[in-house]
C-alpha cells in the first residue's frame, strides 16, 4: 500500500515536471497528458509544454484565418477570468479553471474546439505543442 | 362571396402562423452544437435545400470553422430538414445558390424594415443574434416585437 502510494507520487511529480505547470485537477491532467501524447508522437525530441509559450500564443495576433478572428482574444477577449462573445452575439464562458472549473475536463470537447479554432484563427491546424502549451497555461489560470 | 374569402384567409392564416411550440429546437445534439455559438435556429426558418448547403459548407461557416464529426453532421442535418419549412424557390442568392442566411429571406428582411434601427443593430452586433431584441428566441418565440 506504501508502496503504491509512493509509486502514484512518483507519477504525479513526473507528470507535473513534464508539463511544467500548475494543473488545475485531475481531469485537466488527462488532457494535457493526452495531447502530451499527440505532441511526442508528431516530435519525438518533444519534452513538455512551456505555459508562457501559450500565453504568448494566446495572445498573439496570427495571420492566415478569418478576417474577423486574428486571434485567440478575438471571441475570448484578453480576460481569460471574463466571458467572451461569439461573433453571432453570445457568451462564451471563461477560459480560465479558477472561474470555470469543468474547462478542459471533456477531450472531445477540446479536440474540436481546438481543430475549429486554429482553423479560423491561423487558417490551418495548430501542432500538438502549440495547443498543448495555450492548454497547459489555461489550465493553470 | 365575402365569406368564402374570410373563411380562406383563415384557413390560410392557421396553416402558415407558427407557434412558439412549431419554433422550438427539440433535438439536443442540434441544440447543443449550434447553441455554441448563436441560438439553435428553428428548423422551420429555413427549406431543406438551405439546410443541406448550410449543413455541408460547415468548414466555413460564414467565415467560421464549424467542422463537426460526419455522424453529427449527417444526424443534424436529418434533424433540420425533416422540420424545414416548405420550399421557397426565392430563397436562392443572385448566383441562384440556396441562401445561407435566414435574414436574407424575403420575409426577415420584410419583418425586420423599419423596426430595427441602426443603433439597435449596432448594439446586437449581427442579425443572427435574435435574443437581442426577442428575449424569447431560444424559446422559439418572436412575437415579442
Amino acid at each position: 500500500m506504501k508502496h503504491a502510494r509512493a509509486i502514484a507520487m512518483a507519477i504525479g511529480l513526473a507528470a507535473a515536471a513534464f508539463t511544467g505547470a500548475a494543473s488545475a485537477g485531475p481531469g485537466q491532467d488527462a488532457i494535457i497528458a493526452a495531447w502530451a501524447d499527440k505532441a511526442k508522437a508528431a516530435d519525438p525530441a518533444f519534452s513538455g509544454f512551456d505555459a508562457a509559450a501559450g500565453k504568448a500564443f494566446f495572445f498573439a495576433k496570427h495571420t492566415g484565418g478569418g478576417a474577423e478572428t486574428p486571434s485567440c482574444t478575438s471571441c475570448h477577449t484578453d480576460n481569460i477570468k471574463k466571458s467572451g462573445q461569439t461573433r453571432a452575439g453570445k457568451a462564451i464562458d471563461p477560459m480560465a479553471v479558477s472561474v470555470q472549473a469543468d474547462r478542459y475536463t471533456d477531450l472531445a470537447k477540446v479536440e474540436k474546439w481546438i481543430g475549429r479554432n486554429c482553423n479560423s484563427v491561423l487558417g490551418r491546424d495548430c501542432t500538438a505543442k502549440e495547443a498543448g502549451d495555450v492548454i497547459s497555461w489555461l489550465a493553470s489560470q | 362571396m365575402k365569406r368564402l374569402l374570410l373563411a380562406a384567409a383563415l384557413l390560410a392564416s392557421t396553416a402558415v402562423a407558427a407557434t412558439a411550440a412549431d419554433r422550438m429546437v427539440t433535438d439536443e445534439m442540434t441544440k447543443a452544437e449550434c447553441a455554441a455559438c448563436h441560438i439553435a435556429y428553428p428548423p422551420r426558418l429555413l427549406p431543406a435545400a438551405n439546410w443541406e448547403a448550410v449543413m455541408a459548407g460547415l468548414q466555413d461557416h460564414f467565415g467560421e470553422v464549424a467542422s463537426l464529426d460526419d455522424a453529427s453532421v449527417a444526424h443534424i442535418r436529418d434533424y433540420l430538414v425533416a422540420n424545414a419549412g416548405k420550399d421557397d424557390p426565392t430563397a436562392v442568392d443572385a448566383e441562384g445558390k440556396p441562401l445561407l442566411r435566414i435574414s436574407e429571406r424575403r420575409w426577415f428582411v420584410g419583418e425586420h424594415k423599419g423596426e430595427v434601427s441602426e443603433a439597435s443593430l449596432k448594439k446586437a452586433g449581427t442579425w443572427a443574434n435574435c435574443v437581442a431584441c426577442h428575449k424569447g428566441a431560444e424559446k422559439g418565440q418572436f412575437d415579442d416585437d
